[in-house]
């Protein structure tokens, strides 16, 4: 007789949508989507010294950023906003202009800081800088594949890498102004 | 007339709330999914930086953090406003952070250590001193994959 009244009456689910909101608020709360992202970058291996500092003083395009946050381009003043430009030119080069680099494998950019450089600043000229890369890469892609640079397949992304290889190097900081 | 007669059915069966549970459930895994429990507690002041170029970081199991930035307020009056470095969940100097690294490392398949990533999650008002200190020191540790936390910035 029990048996089939159990049976009859369906568990009573109103609550289920209770217990099923608290937990969702629960989630909603604690939940920080965040999704990770930054700007990659391989550090030099500490005991390995530096390759030698290469011949030729055109191949080297200078970087230096005081702790004022000015930035110095091969001894000329810059502004953020052009530094992709003006590095795109001097990987690009190919030997036209004698003051700019041979050619994009020969090309070092140096990049050197001040201790009380802002990290803004700082992160703002490493992008600009892999910018101008990515966007020489992407141009090189675009024509022989049509592709972007990132949509490559294994094979043919290391062929434009190889064209183009990125060659930025950070000389340790030093404390030239007031640093921290 | 066939309007006055759907109007009197309406009123005689209310919405069935049956499937209430289950809709509130597909949200319920939605958030269970994404969601990333923090298990350590921001002791410093953390606004990242804006950039462009980024990269995702693909595995979480190999990622390890290092937080640099001034302490937060509640710190504040021990501390002072000097930048610090956090590592899981306290304070700490450069020479702290080989330690920290090779604690790191064993969390992790011997075989993947290679892949490993330190995200530097830095404030962007945090002076460059500090940060090539933390540099110099994942260097010696080799510890060389590393990631400039930042927020995406959309290009003008």
């Amino acid at each position: 007789m029990a048996k089939n009244r159990r049976i009859g009456n369906e568990m009573n689910a109103s609550s289920m949508a209770d217990i099923a909101f608290l937990l969702l608020i629960f989630f909603l709360v604690t939940t920080t989507i965040d999704v990770d992202k930054g700007i990659l970058h391989k550090l030099p291996p500490w005991d390995v010294p530096p390759e030698d500092v290469v011949a030729n003083r055109r191949n080297v395009l200078i970087v230096l950023i005081n702790a004022q946050d000015r930035i110095l381009v091969n001894n000329e003043n810059a502004r953020v906003d052009d530094l992709r430009r003006k590095a795109k030119e001097f990987i690009d080069n190919r030997g036209r202009n004698p003051k700019l680099s041979d050619s994009p494998d020969k090309a070092v950019i140096s990049l050197q800081n001040d201790r009380g450089t802002s990290y803004d600043i700082y992160i703002q000229v490493q992008n600009e800088l892999k910018a101008a890369y990515r966007e020489l890469r992407d141009d090189l892609s675009m024509k022989r594949y049509g592709k972007l640079y990132k949509d490559l397949d294994r094979e043919s992304a290391r062929v434009i890498a190889i064209e183009f290889p990125m060659r930025l190097s950070e000389a340790e900081p030093k404390t030239i102004g007031e640093g921290s | 007339m066939s309007r006055f007669k759907t109007k009197k059915s309406q009123r005689g069966a209310p919405i069935s709330t049956a499937s209430l549970p289950d809709i509130i459930f597909i949200l319920l895994f939605f958030f269970m999914v994404v969601t990333v429990l923090r298990e350590v507690e921001l002791k410093v002041k953390n606004r990242l930086p804006q950039a462009t170029e980024l990269t995702k970081l693909e595995r979480k199991s190999l990622v390890s953090f290092i937080y640099i930035g001034a302490p937060i307020e509640k710190y504040q009056s021990t501390l002072g406003t000097t930048p610090r470095i956090q590592l899981n969940n306290q304070f700490a100097l450069p020479k702290d952070i080989p330690n920290y690294v090779e604690n790191e490392r064993t969390k992790v398949d011997e075989r993947l250590q290679p892949a490993m990533t330190f995200a530097l999650r830095i404030d962007k008002q945090v002076k460059m001193g500090i940060v090539s200190d933390v540099k110099q020191e994942l260097r010696k540790s080799n510890a060389l994959k590393i990631n400039y936390s930042s927020i995406a910035k959309i290009e003008r």
